[in-house]
């Protein structure tokens, strides 16, 4: 056969697997939404359009989700240009720290703040003890407990991607727009905001998708207030399956819309590669403000590095003997022996990392497959190959969830359906289909990248295929291969949201054993897990850190 | 030197005679969606020319080196070397060298691994690889340098090694693809002059592409021009510069002006043409047709003219100089509105100052009569 023949062979292959995982369940899921004992029904969209609580949740969701984007642009743009642009003293420690939340899988990070904020953490008794009150200063619970988590953990977004727009400016563009006598904000306005734009807007539609899909902070910190990722638990729970489609089907349009709005506002000019220096960071001359910048930056750091910290101190006490001091009274590392001596308490680290494997190599065998395929391919199987591999990413991991509850919860060989629920394979599934997008994008990336006059560079030196695949193209890719696996194995290692949905006693992933230690009361062996994701996520950031920046809606 | 590329690659010009051609192109066509990137060429090169693809951007010439290695399929036409049809054999196994415009190093690899890249695709290991590879750097004045990583060389050392890299495994043709145009201006003349020097002493059939008419009348025995994926004309830089086929290649080759004619008739050697209010006797190159009464274009070529005062003179204004040394550019502004260029000592005229044109009486090669409607 002719090198163009397997090659679409092996395109068509893969566009029939992809069909299957991502798009087939979702469809089923539109199709159980609208289907009755007999035959074709609108009850269930009715019932669903009636019930106040649900269009309270559906806005719920909604203005979260926006009021996540504008407080996360609020923190994140002024750290950006602060780290980015001044000359700060110790800026590089400062601009890795400043990343750290991005390393804190979002139930650990929800974790953290009820340690620190919540009614009996650090900071509520530390203020009740200096001011002399009985009752904590605040409750942190509703919306704006919500709101704050995301605030902290998706301003990372707009940090990281403005960083790297500020980093990209070319310097002569500066320099050209003082020559001709523009002041500081007039550049700001006409030459640096502009060059941003897309970094802005790509921020924007990241923070708007992972928060309108964040599922840890409203589950524990929700009480009465619902979006619709927690509403859709509740009316599983409730036994009220149909329901629950249709409210997925509801938040996956809601996905997909802010996705067309989005994409439409980031059209446009602008952030086109740099051709020369980049500009040198702002030395300021006047102490006082250095001094004050310096304060400002480190001050933030130590904010945002304090749930890492509380996390670290809460891992090493005893069980029951922290209660009210402001500083636990005793230590101990019996809650990490617990975890390797334990077998009950060793097995969800177990399963954590053998899922997270299979998920991840699995993942980046497909968007391997896919990038290779789809670089040389006429423009229609190419275009269908990237849309299936990038549409988990536009849907909540909620609706992934149930999506494939629903496709693989039942026997029809014929269909394509086959029993997955309640075996071992239907979490590395899951979290290998919500992991496509982050993966193929790295990769992606990394294949576009290679100048194509290498292969045919290769081919004219008489190395055939399989040899320039070993020789040239995988060595070439290995820092994106890297890049890809290590994103797709931190998400999953952390999954929360794809997990509760579809775990069963023996899958159980680590994050389910941190939900249950706290509801327990076992504070100590919850934090020690939460360490142990967050050494390990940061870990395998670091081994494939080879740029890429992040790209997933962590639930 | 036959060690490394083996005798049969030994520079022989044709004597005269039927000659197989060595790589011959046979109404090559390529077309891209709507835009007919070929269409039709027809070429032959013998073994040891080097034949340089002229023309602009857009031109086609490009993907003629594509279709000759092998990386695009033609959609009619055939590709024959040594009487061999390679249209349908894949680049791996078509054995034509290439130096690609960016060169297209293997960043992962050092020097020597790069340029030993192809040898270990025919099978050669061991010993008699390092030889090898040691002989192409030698070769290309970079011995001892296999170690090296490829980003820590010179641009013009990357390109020593893309062309090293290409020879080693001695293949039959080499294909250059813009081999000078990513080179500084101070760097390009002297690697030009290399390249030539190098290509000469292997004696491999070569073809190379360029936009530079100076690269391809350095570099190639003989130049093919291309506009729009046809071929406008083929010969040496002599002929294409003394007789080119129309206005285009005349005036893509070469400095030239132009200004529009009346002809009025053939006489005894020429055609009698009316320009700018005087008559002229243009002479006919032989071959070239009659060219019938009516509009038409002169071309003319600076060293082709005079200044000088008579009656059968253009008259004209001179509004600009181009210094040259020996000899200047005067560039003349005729009543009609039309510019010409005209070759004279330095100090002949200043500019603002009224002068008569004349042909000149030596250069009767450098007026060309063309077709008015022709492109």
């Amino acid at each position: 056969m002719t090198r163009r023949g397997t090659g679409a062979v092996g395109a068509a292959l893969l566009l029939g697997l992809l069909l299957w995982l991502v798009l087939y369940p979702l469809v089923l899921v539109l199709a159980e939404g609208v289907r009755g004992p007999e035959g074709w029904t609108l009850d269930h969209v009715r019932e669903f359009v009636g019930r106040p609580t649900e269009m309270r949740a559906l806005w719920g969701s909604l203005w979260i989700s926006l009021a996540s984007v504008a407080l996360a642009a609020l923190l994140g743009v002024p750290l950006a240009f602060l780290v980015g642009r001044y000359d700060l003293p110790g800026g590089r420690v400062l601009g890795g720290l400043v990343a750290l939340p991005a390393v804190l899988p979002p139930l650990v990070g929800v974790v953290a703040f009820l340690f620190l904020y919540g009614e009996t953490g650090f900071v509520s008794l530390l203020l009740m003890r200096l001011l002399g009150l009985e009752e904590p200063l605040w409750r942190l619970e509703g919306a704006g407990a919500i709101l704050l988590v995301h605030a902290y953990s998706m301003y990372v977004y707009f940090y990281l991607l403005v960083r790297a727009g500020l980093v990209s400016l070319d310097a002569s563009q500066l320099e050209a727009a003082a020559s001709l006598g523009a002041g500081r904000w007039r550049t700001l306005r006409r030459v640096v905001v502009p060059h941003l734009k897309p970094a802005l807007a790509g921020a924007a539609l990241l923070t708007f998708m992972t928060a309108l899909g964040s599922f840890s902070a409203p589950y524990v910190f929700g009480g009465g207030f619902r979006v619709m990722p927690t509403q859709i638990v509740a009316t599983r729970l409730n036994g009220e399956n149909q329901l629950a489609m249709v409210e997925t089907a509801s938040l996956a349009a809601l996905a997909l819309l802010a996705l067309l709005v989005f994409r439409t506002g980031s059209s446009g000019p602008g952030g086109a590669g740099r051709k020369g220096a980049g500009p040198a960071r702002i030395v300021i001359r006047r102490r006082l403000a250095r001094i004050a910048a310096g304060t400002v930056g480190w001050g933030l750091a130590a904010l945002l590095l304090l749930p890492h910290l509380t996390l670290v101190l809460v891992s090493f006490v005893p069980v029951g003997t922290w209660t009210t001091e402001p500083l636990p009274p005793a230590y101990t590392v019996r809650n990490y022996l617990a975890l390797v001596e334990d077998p009950v308490r060793v097995r969800p680290l177990v399963n954590s990392i053998w899922l997270a494997t299979v998920a991840t190599v699995a993942a980046v065998a497909i968007a391997l497959a896919g990038a290779l395929l789809s670089a040389r391919r006429p423009t229609a199987p190419r275009r269908a190959i990237e849309a299936l591999l990038a549409l988990p990413w536009a849907v909540p991991g909620t609706v992934f969830a149930i999506a494939l509850a629903t496709a693989f919860s039942v026997r029809d060989p014929l269909a394509g359906r086959f029993i997955l629920v309640g075996t071992v394979w239907i979490l590395p599934l899951a979290y290998l289909v919500r992991n496509l997008p982050i993966t193929s994008r790295a990769i992606t990336a990394g294949v576009r990248a290679l100048d194509p006059s290498l292969d045919e560079a290769a081919a004219s030196l008489g190395a055939g295929r399989r040899r320039t695949l070993l020789r040239v193209t995988l060595p070439l890719l290995r820092p994106a291969l890297l890049a890809g696996a290590s994103l797709a194995f931190v998400t999953a290692f952390g999954d929360f949201v794809t997990s509760i949905m579809l775990y069963t006693y023996d899958t159980r992933p680590i994050s389910l054993e941190i939900l249950s230690s706290l509801r327990q009361a076992d504070v100590g062996v919850a934090a020690a897990y939460g360490v142990v994701l967050m050494l390990v996520s940061a870990v395998v950031f670091a081994l494939g850190s080879g740029g890429q920046g992040r790209g997933g809606n962590a639930g | 030197m036959d060690g490394v590329l083996g005798p049969a690659r030994t520079r022989q010009r044709a004597g005269g005679g039927a000659v197989t051609p060595f790589l011959a192109v046979e109404g090559l066509a390529k077309r891209f969606d709507r835009t007919v990137a070929v269409d039709d060429v027809t070429l032959s090169i013998e073994r040891g020319e080097m034949l340089a693809l002229l023309g602009p951007s857009g031109s086609g010439k490009t993907t003629m080196l594509r279709l000759l290695a092998g990386f695009e399929t033609p959609d009619a036409g055939r590709v024959v070397v040594e009487g061999e049809d390679v249209t349908r054999v894949e680049p791996v196994h078509r054995r034509f060298g290439m130096v690609f415009q960016h060169y297209a190093l293997f960043p992962h690899l050092d020097v020597g691994e790069n340029v030993g890249f192809g040898l270990e695709s025919l099978g050669v290991r061991g010993a008699e690889l390092g030889d090898r590879v040691g002989r192409a750097l030698a070769l290309v004045d970079l011995a001892g340098l296999e170690r090296r990583r490829v980003d820590q060389l010179s641009g013009g050392q990357q390109q020593r090694v893309a062309l090293a890299r290409a020879l080693a495994p001695e293949p039959r043709v080499l294909l250059l693809d813009e081999p000078l145009s990513n080179l500084d201006p101070t760097l390009r003349e002297r690697t030009r002059r290399e390249i030539r020097d190098l290509i000469r002493r292997v004696g491999i059939t070569t073809v190379l592409v360029t936009h530079e008419q100076d690269e391809a009348f350095d570099l190639g025995d003989r130049v093919a021009v291309l506009r729009g994926g046809r071929l406008e004309q083929v010969g040496t830089p002599d002929e294409l510069y003394a007789a080119p086929a129309n206005r285009f290649v005349g005036g893509f080759v070469g400095r030239s002006s132009v200004v529009p004619v009346t002809v009025l008739g053939p006489t005894e050697w020429g055609t009698r043409i009316a320009v700018e209010g005087v008559e002229w006797e243009i002479e006919r190159p032989a071959g070239h047709p009659v060219i019938l009464p009516g509009a038409a274009v002169l071309m003319v070529r600076p060293e082709a003219l005079r200044l000088g005062d008579d009656p059968q003179a253009i008259v004209g204004t001179v509004t600009g100089r181009r210094f040259t040394g020996p000899s200047s550019f005067f560039t003349v502004l005729t009543a009609s509105g039309a510019t010409l260029e005209v070759v004279a000592p330095p100090a002949a005229v200043r500019a603002g100052e009224r002068v008569g044109i004349l042909p000149s009486r030596r250069a009767a090669g450098g007026l060309h009569l063309f077709l008015a409607e022709e492109g």
